[in-house]
């Protein structure tokens, strides 16, 4: 783009073609007022309020709309333009009827400012004819409130909601001096389809539409805006948590546009799904159980008592009886410690963290492909894919921003194949959907890619100069042909075809994927496959182009970063290498465990082998989350010792000996690394309740009763000593990040860190092939159990539920468990929508309400796993990826009857 | 929405030819010829076929005073409130129309047999005051020829 030189009120400045007038403006600090203008939709010059002069044009023009053209001389500020602002206002203040007396907006509304700044008449300001607003649209929603006596029709929040979110909930609805924001036949806004984002808000320039539950809980005046990173999904959208520093409460959760990477972007969770923090639910005091019974101790008492039991059942029976779980949704620094006081003070590699539930075959599987095992490319870059190859991921529900990254690609014209038993949002709008049978990935990935080889699609000299074992890779294809894969998958041939070369063909192509691919007993041979697949067309190591793997939790890349898995440090160092070894020995002053330790399902299995004797749980509840649940209770019941750090009483929970209550992430300070691998930052924004303390507190709290004595000052600390460890983590600091996060390898303190991966050469030299072959998921459908059972994530709820479960309009719109079938099968077993039907597998089952449609497969059925009191794991299968120990969630057999 | 309509005539105007979302109106036009009005589960179904978002449609109907929601009156009459027939006492004649029917502008009899509409203009001022039922110019209007013309409809 070009160099353009204009002059704005006498100044030289210079911007790039296409810029607008107002865009070119901001940049150089010029302010010039608007009212329907957001950054993130397309501009429309509605509310006039942008007029500014253009030398030769007859008429004052929108700077919003108007592009700079060289040597354009602009002039935003003389006395005519200001008196055609002040009428504008008038004239909209004919519209505008409410006091900014009782308006939560007041001092963050667009308005008022301007009404103030060209000093409008108070004669045009009319006051409402009640407080309330009449009734709407959204009149009923726990979420979101429409008040039309504040709208100024500016259409922002329709347009973000069409254009961004492509919700297509709101409208304008009549016409002149009748216009309201509506839904289509103003039916409630909870029945729409409305996916509660609340981008509407984010984008209203005045008070008409708001959080419902923050009115009346302060003004802007009394609000502090903490920036943090979001507690929930991979994508690590920045938010600001408004604090009323009277009440010391969270109030609402706003973003700032611009800012990386969500440009003030959220969705529901993010939004909506703070509300946890001040539950009355919370853990406060240390639990101590007795006689069966819990009550309540005091920190001295419970952590000695931790620290005396660990070290009797370590030194008794020796490093493969204590095990540590840490949590993906605490911070890198927590994580840390909790490897640390695994390795020291527990004397084990008994270290793990969610991943194992997740992605450890993403980790395993790119590693040992392309040297690591991180999502290749940045968020940012997603926007600029021209092909999209998406296999099981559903990144409209369970990472709604990558999501909207996603449809600003297909806005602007990208191809879209999506590979996935459901019908998902992207696979409605995919050129291509191949709605395969669950666990059939391999068979599909390895005929595409025989099919590429054969009709010479394939990048021959990306493979021949930046790969290895080619050859054995491709003899092994040579059996998977298009015809076998389509029976096999039961898809279309051809649609396998067309795929296999849109995505060969794409310029570039990125795969996205997510546990659709990694929780199957093939997790890892599925990863390494997609591995093979970029490589083999070349679609890697290129800005827009690689292998992404979107992570499932918060900090689930921190938490593998920093060595909470039994294999590896802090970076990926490996423990088998004993240079690394000695490293730590020497930082940590210790002698370096010789056991080999394990993953979580392997601690669950030897505490029913009784192997496992004392179990450290930090922010996991195993009981809800690992599969298989009556045999997940049973084990744990065999422990001797179980200690649980929580924010509220989980299931696990009340299995333990000693509950310690810890912090919310709102309560503490900390990094969070995301799936893009950027390192950021959270921050205290409330007190914590009663006696709760940070994780890494208690962590060091209990090293140190345990011998190993641990203290640090502050998270900043601990981030410190792990980053001079940590070769990829060294050059970030608390300082570094404190604006912007940085994305590793980031190796020295002048680094700018590193936004795709695999640029010249792969982390580990040469990209690796390997030979896949299509092995059938471990349980297959019989007479008994005919259905395949998947589960997963929704929009609106998070893993166990007991975070997003505490938000009322969450509540609102999902509260409980449901089941999704195709309505072929439904009929076949006369089960109509709404029924509550029994759901069978061979370790279980539970009632729940049925959800008809062609979502699934016929065959196939599909359920959440967010519901405490019906726990979808009751049913899957513990059968688990031959590499990193994952469950198979996504398939198991099943059985329906009408309940 | 508890209606259980006929899907047919949609059928019948959305195979006539390929649509996008410019033929909205039209469509629009035709939908309502065939059933009335525009029944919330008629513009769900084009919504869904068309791929046309049901808000957007929502808007267009909305916008436009020739478009309904309700189920109309066997009989539209459309009184003019151009300036041509305000002159010639045309408010009056709004005023008749609403005495004889009893029912404002914009409101539809009881009985189903009268929806009452005022537009800005029907473009025959040389008629003023005029009023349109269906496809019928009714000219030169007073309360009594109105009384007679209203009672002639069955």
């Amino acid at each position: 783009m070009a160099d353009i030189k204009v002059t704005i009120n006498g100044k030289n400045v210079t911007g790039k073609t296409g810029q607008t007038i107002l865009e070119l403006a901001k940049e150089n600090k010029i302010k010039i007022p608007h009212l329907c203008n957001d950054r993130r939709i397309k501009p429309v010059g509605a509310c006039r309020m942008c007029l500014v002069d253009v030398e030769g044009q007859r008429n004052p023009v929108t700077a919003c709309t108007f592009e700079i053209t060289p040597d354009m001389v602009i002039q935003t500020d003389t006395d005519e333009i200001r008196q055609l602002r002040k009428t504008v206002l008038e004239l909209l203040f004919y519209e505008h009827r409410g006091s900014c007396a009782t308006c939560d907006a007041n001092g963050d509304c667009k308005l008022q400012r301007y009404a103030y700044d060209y000093q409008i008449s108070e004669d045009v300001i009319k006051a409402a004819e009640t407080a309330q607003p009449k009734e709407n649209y959204s009149t009923g929603s726990e979420a979101i409130e429409y008040d039309s006596n504040k709208c100024i029709r500016c259409g922002r929040c329709v347009r973000i909601c069409e254009e961004v979110q492509m919700a297509n909930a709101l409208t304008f609805k009549g016409r002149a001096s009748n216009v309201e924001v509506s839904t289509a036949f103003d039916i409630a806004l909870i029945d729409s389809t409305c996916v509660i984002c609340g981008q509407c808000i984010s984008a209203c320039p005045t008070g008409a539409l708001y959080e419902k539950y923050s009115k009346g809980k302060g003004q802007t005046k009394e609000l502090k805006k903490v920036r943090t990173t979001c507690p929930y999904c991979g994508v690590g959208c920045q938010m600001d948590l408004n604090v009323n520093t009277t009440t010391k409460k969270i109030v609402r959760v706003t973003s700032e546009k611009s800012c990386v990477p969500n440009d003030g972007n959220l969705c529901v969770k993010g939004r909506f799904g703070f509300h946890y923090v001040h539950s009355d639910k919370r853990l406060t005091k240390p639990l101590i159980k007795e006689n069966g019974q819990f009550r309540e101790a005091e920190w001295d008492e419970a952590i000695a008592l931790v620290g005396k039991r660990l070290k009797e059942i370590r030194d008794k029976y020796g490093p493969d009886s204590i095990a540590f779980l840490s949590s993906c949704r605490c911070t890198n620094e927590e994580n840390y410690l909790m490897q640390k006081i695994a390795r020291t003070a527990g004397g084990t590699n008994n270290i793990d963290q969610c991943a194992t539930t997740c992605h450890a075959p993403t980790v395993a599987g790119l590693a040992s492909s392309f040297g690591s095992g991180a999502m290749t490319n940045s968020i940012d870059e997603v926007k600029d894919v021209q092909t999209f190859f998406i296999i099981g991921s559903n990144p409209t529900e369970a990472h709604p921003i990558i999501g909207l990254e996603m449809k600003k690609a297909l806005a602007k014209g990208a191809k879209l194949v999506v590979c996935d038993p459901r019908k998902t949002w992207v696979a409605k709008h995919a050129d291509v959907h191949i709605q395969h049978k669950p666990g059939t990935d391999n068979m599909l990935t390895n005929a595409m890619m025989n099919y590429i080889i054969e009709n010479d699609f394939h990048a021959k000299e990306f493979v021949a100069n930046r790969c290895e074992d080619f050859e054995q890779f491709r003899e092994n294809l040579k059996d998977y042909t298009i015809e076998k894969a389509a029976k096999e998958c039961g898809v279309d041939a051809d649609l396998i075809r067309k795929a296999a070369e849109m995505y060969a063909k794409g310029t570039p192509s990125s795969i996205f994927y997510t546990l659709g691919i990694t929780e199957h007993t093939c997790g890892t041979e599925n990863v390494q496959n997609l591995a093979n697949l970029a490589m083999l067309c070349g679609q890697i190591g290129k800005p827009s182009s690689g292998v992404n793997p979107l992570r499932g939790q918060n900090n689930v890349q921190g938490g593998c970063d920093m060595g909470a898995i039994y294999s590896v440090l802090p970076g990926y160092q490996k423990v088998a290498d004993p240079v690394v070894r000695e490293k730590f020995e020497k930082a940590w002053d210790i002698k370096f465990p010789t056991n080999i330790g394990g993953r979580v399902t392997d601690f669950i299995e030897q505490a029913g082998d009784g192997i496992l004797r004392g179990f450290y749980c930090l922010g996991e509840d195993p009981v809800l989350s690992e599969p298989n649940q009556a045999k997940v209770i049973e084990s744990l019941k065999k422990l001797e010792f179980i200690i649980c750090q929580e924010i509220f009483m989980s299931e696990t929970a009340k299995l333990a000996d000693v509950v310690l209550p810890a912090t919310s992430w709102a309560e503490k300070n900390g990094t969070f690394t995301n799936s893009e691998r950027r390192v950021q930052r959270i921050r205290k924004a409330v007190d914590a309740p009663g006696q709760a303390k940070p994780d890494w507190q208690i962590t060091c709290l209990i090293s140190t009763a345990m011998g190993y004595p641990m203290s640090y000052n502050n998270a900043s600390e601990v981030f410190d000593e792990m980053a001079s460890l940590t070769p990829s983590y060294g050059g970030i600091s608390f300082d570094r990040i404190d604006k912007i996060g940085l994305q590793w390898p980031c190796p020295d303190p002048d680094h700018p860190g590193t936004g795709y991966l695999h640029k010249d050469k792969f982390v580990r030299g040469k990209g690796l092939f390997h030979k896949i072959k299509f092995r059938h998921p471990a349980e297959t459908t019989d007479e008994d159990y005919p259905l395949i059972l998947s589960t997963g994530r929704t929009l609106y709820n998070y893993n166990i539920g007991n975070m997003t479960q505490k938000s009322k309009p969450i509540r609102q719109k999902q509260s409980r468990n449901f089941i999704e079938m195709h309505f072929s099968d439904a009929e076949k077993l006369g089960v109509k929508k709404g029924d509550k039907v029994n759901v069978r597998t061979r370790r279980g089952d539970i009632t729940v309400e049925a959800v008809i449609g062609d979502k699934v497969r016929p065959g196939a059925l599909w359920m959440p796993f967010h519901f405490i009191d019906q726990p979808t794991n009751k049913l899957t299968n513990d059968a688990f990826d031959n590499i990193t120990r994952t469950a198979e969630y996504k398939v198991c057999a099943a059985a329906v009857k009408k309940a | 929405m508890t209606q259980n309509l006929d899907l047919k005539p949609l059928d019948n105007i959305l195979e006539a030819k390929t649509t996008t979302p410019s033929d909205l109106i039209p469509l629009l036009q035709q939908i309502q010829t065939a059933y009335g009005y525009l029944p919330q589960q008629v513009i769900a179904e084009l919504s869904k076929r068309t791929n046309i978002p049901a808000n957007k449609i929502f808007g267009v109907i909305t916008f436009y005073e020739q478009f309904h929601l309700e189920p109309n009156g066997k009989h539209t009459i459309r009184c003019c409130r151009g300036t041509a027939c305000h002159v010639k006492n045309g408010p009056k004649m709004i005023d008749a129309i609403t005495e004889v029917l009893q029912i404002e502008p914009g409101q539809t009899t009881e009985d189903m047999k009268f929806t009452f509409e005022t537009v800005a203009c029907l473009g025959t001022c040389f008629l003023a005051p005029v009023m349109m039922i269906n496809n019928d110019y009714y000219g030169h209007l007073n309360k009594n020829k109105i009384q007679s013309i209203l009672e002639s409809y069955s």
